[in-house]
């Protein structure tokens, strides 16, 4: 590999500086959240000091399986993504949209004033996280609609990511050409190193901003050997992954279009509970529904909006029924979106490769293995 | 609103149907008109006639207890009438009334059965376009029931 | 985007269950401007919303026309409204007839039930330009002849000498004079050049799916054939997922589709 360009925009800071970062991030204004341990499983949360952090855990996934293990080492960000995802803050799974009030025959309907809303600052946003925002980005920030809730929480948004140290067990980044390297869409890129020299960052400014922030820790100029071993890291886990697509993103575009009525729907959907996890854990759905939630005396009314899944019966329901009542249909319906249509409708694959559904899904339903059945059994032929 | 009107040869059922086997089926044709109102024939009788419709509207009907003549399905203008003389018994299951004038092409029924035997090319070349016409008008019906517009 | 107030100025019965109303902004401002195949999100207080699409006169839009036939909650509490009430309006949305791939075409327009509705605006716009298509057949189907919405406007239709309006029931009385059966078997007795013809089919799913399989054979080609397709809808722009068929959304990429671009899902279950 050939050496690693250096520029000032690439710093050294020790372990014990990253109090200093979360300070400063905090006092210009942003909303700092981050990765922390609650109920025994690594979520996104408010952050105020770097012990909030995962300190020395990581996390042992496989089909729906994840426990928290301790690690030898003190590493910060020793683990690969938990079941948050950063959506809950960018696509909130609950808001209102809006209330109305009624007098008589007459109606009004207004929105509440949102404008107060805080910039958040994201820590520990992995490569393939940073490609499922901007795969919503193309869902939300179109030329035609614009979803202003998105917008709001998505325009201040400082992000610090984080280049993964390890692959998870259900990780697959690779095959979505997703990561591990973190190469765009940053504000700050991180690289922890724990070495005989000791515990630090490798760091590098992606934006202005980015460079300020970094520019108030106390730093050292990133020396070749230092980048080295960042890449390093990072192409040691791209070596790791725990699972693999056996096909490219392209081509399980049209893999997936030829066989919709391929016989391995029928296998996976006796093994789907509709239970809608992998909707819930995946960072790049954004199916909602709405609600009007009105008082007793119906006088007020508001319009909220909720999180769904297209695994509900609910989700397709027109007059006379709906139109996907089998498990089979439903299922067929997300993996094709995820995989397949996502590409005509925004550009890209929708899936990231983060792996959270197998994880997350209680009978381990893994989608690499179920592109795997459909691939295999069409070179059958 | 523009009639529909033809000729005989002019007429859907003989598409596809080789050049020597429409003079077949003209030696069995004879033409007649109906008036509105009046019957091609009544359910029960014998069925000794093939229809093809050249103008017009039909109206077939089924009688029941509690009506004499209820509506099941109309046949218009390019489209054929009766399948009961093709087996036997040879007797009408529904009546058909002509609603608006009707010129149709009467193929004798005993005249076509006749040349259908002596001629199984012939014979084979007319059941199976009245096997594909049954088919269509069978998804048709089928389509009827489902009462979709509900 | 919030709804926009508008009232009801009239209310008319048209079937047992179907009303059709007229609305106007409550803002006196003029209702936005149409194109025949889209729709609105219509709001009642506290209940909810539901698609409805436009079924006025794109060439005469200050006032806002909206057929409902009572099926769920949101369309029952519509079909109570009374002059005077108070509605939100969102849209219009959605990807209209192309009315003008027709021009210097015959054009074909089949509607099965509440399916003609949508076409309405379509009969509205070709009325007012009528010399810039060649033959224009409408073909009907209702559920029996009390059901054959707009009635008196399809006999005055029928009435124009340049247009050919064929109607049929899937069951009628015996005072019945017109047709009995399904209205694909009207495909066959209409007049049209299958290599110049464009059609727009709108009814339930079936209907349009024979009706396409009948104008393929014949002859029609599957980029001319156009249908309106329905699927659940929250947010009508794109954002909610509901409405997703294959890879389109049919709040923003339809309703009104190419039937050369869903011919593959047309035919399968549960899609």
């Amino acid at each position: 590999m050939s050496l690693p360009q250096i520029n000032e925009n690439q710093i050294v800071f020790h372990r014990d500086q990253f109090a200093q970062l979360l300070t400063t991030l905090r006092a210009q204004g942003y909303h700092v959240i981050g990765p922390t341990i609650r109920e025994e499983a690594i979520v996104y949360d408010t952050i105020t000091e770097p012990e909030d952090l995962p300190i020395g855990y990581t996390d042992e996934q496989g089909g729906g399986h994840y426990r928290l293990k301790k690690r030898e080492d003190k590493a910060l960000f020793g683990y690969a993504v938990g079941p948050h995802s950063w959506k809950k803050f960018l696509h909130p799974p609950l808001i209102r949209l809006w209330q109305a009030k009624r007098t008589g025959k007459n109606m009004q309907i207004s929105t509440e004033e949102q404008h107060n809303q805080t910039s958040y600052a994201f820590i520990g946003v992995r490569s393939c996280e940073i490609h499922a925002i901007q795969i919503q980005d193309n869902v939300f920030l179109r030329n035609d609609y614009i979803d202003p809730i998105y917008q709001e929480r998505r325009q201040g948004l400082f992000i610090v990511a984080i280049n993964c140290g390890q692959a998870g067990g259900t990780c697959f980044c690779t095959s979505m050409q997703t990561g591990p390297q973190v190469t765009t869409g940053y504000d700050i890129a991180l690289t922890e190193i724990i070495d005989e020299q000791g515990h630090y960052f490798v760091a590098q400014s992606g934006t202005a901003q980015g460079a300020e922030v970094m520019s108030t820790l106390t730093h050292r100029p990133a020396t070749a050997d230092d980048l080295t071993k960042a890449e390093q890291i990072v192409a040691n886990t791209a070596q790791h992954m725990g699972r693999q697509m056996v096909v490219s993103p392209i081509e399980m575009k049209g893999l997936l279009t030829r066989n919709l009525e391929h016989p391995r729907w029928n296998d996976v959907a006796q093994r789907c509970l509709s239970c809608t996890n992998c909707t819930m854990a995946c960072p790049t759905c954004f199916c909602t529904t709405v609600e009007d939630v009105t008082d007793l005396k119906d006088e007020q009314t508001a319009r909220v909006r909720k999180w769904d899944s297209c695994f509900t019966v609910d989700f397709s329901y027109v007059a006379g029924g709906s139109v996907r009542t089998s498990p089979r249909s439903r299922y067929r319906q997300w993996m094709t979106h995820k995989l397949s249509t996502w590409f005509e409708q925004f550009g890209s694959s929708g899936c990231v490769g983060c792996g959270r559904c197998i994880t997350w899904c209680p009978v381990g339903i893994d989608i690499t293995a179920e592109v795997r059945a459909i691939h295999e059994s069409e070179q059958e032929q | 609103m523009q009639i529909h009107e033809m000729t005989l040869e002019e007429h859907p059922f003989l598409t596809g149907i080789a050049a020597q086997h429409h003079a077949l089926l003209m030696g069995c044709a004879q033409s007649a008109t109906f008036t509105p109102g009046s019957y091609l024939f009544h359910e029960g009788e014998p069925a000794n006639a093939f229809y093809l419709l050249l103008k017009g509207k039909v109206m077939l009907e089924v009688s029941t207890s509690k009506q004499a003549a209820l509506p099941i399905e109309t046949i218009e203008a390019g489209e054929v009438l009766g399948w009961s003389w093709l087996f036997t018994p040879y007797r009408w299951h529904f009546s058909a009334r002509a609603i608006e004038p009707v010129q149709a092409s009467v193929l004798d029924a005993a005249c076509l059965r006749a040349k259908c035997e002596e001629d199984h090319t012939f014979g084979y070349t007319v059941v199976t376009k009245i096997a594909s016409i049954l088919m269509q008008r069978l998804q048709a019906t089928r389509l009827q029931l489902l009462d979709l517009y509900q | 985007m919030l709804p926009r107030l508008y009232h009801i100025l009239h209310r008319q019965k048209e079937l047992a269950n179907t009303f059709t109303f007229i609305l106007e902004p409550c803002d006196n401002a003029t209702a936005p401007a149409f194109a025949s195949g889209q729709f609105n999100m219509l709001y009642i207080f506290g209940i909810g919303e539901i698609p409805l699409s436009i079924s006025g006169d794109p060439t005469h839009t200050d006032l806002l026309i909206h057929t409902v036939r009572s099926v769920g909650n949101v369309s029952q509490a519509t079909c109570a409204l009374k002059p005077q009430d108070i509605v939100g309006i969102r849209g219009p949305f959605g990807n209209p007839w192309p009315i003008e791939q027709a021009r210097g075409k015959d054009l074909l327009l089949i509607a099965g039930g509440l399916g003609l509705a949508p076409l309405r605006p379509v009969m509205y716009q070709i009325l007012a330009q009528r010399e810039q298509y060649r033959n224009v057949t409408l073909l009907y189907g209702a559920r029996t002849p009390e059901d054959i919405l707009y009635r008196k406007e399809c006999e005055s239709w029928r009435a124009h000498l340049d247009l050919d309006i064929a109607i049929t029931v899937d069951r009628a009385p015996t005072t019945w004079r017109g047709s009995i059966g399904v209205v694909t078997r009207l495909i066959p007795r209409a007049h049209f050049e299958p290599q110049n013809t464009i059609a727009f089919i709108c009814g339930p799913e079936i209907m349009m799916r024979f009706s396409a399989t009948e104008l393929e054979k014949q002859g029609i080609a599957t980029e001319a054939i156009y249908v309106s397709m329905e699927r659940n809808m929250k947010c009508a722009i794109g954002f909610c997922g509901h409405c997703q068929y294959g890879s389109a959304f049919i709040c923003k990429d339809g309703p009104v589709l190419p039937y050369s671009h869903v011919r593959n899902l047309f035919f399968l279950r549960e899609i």
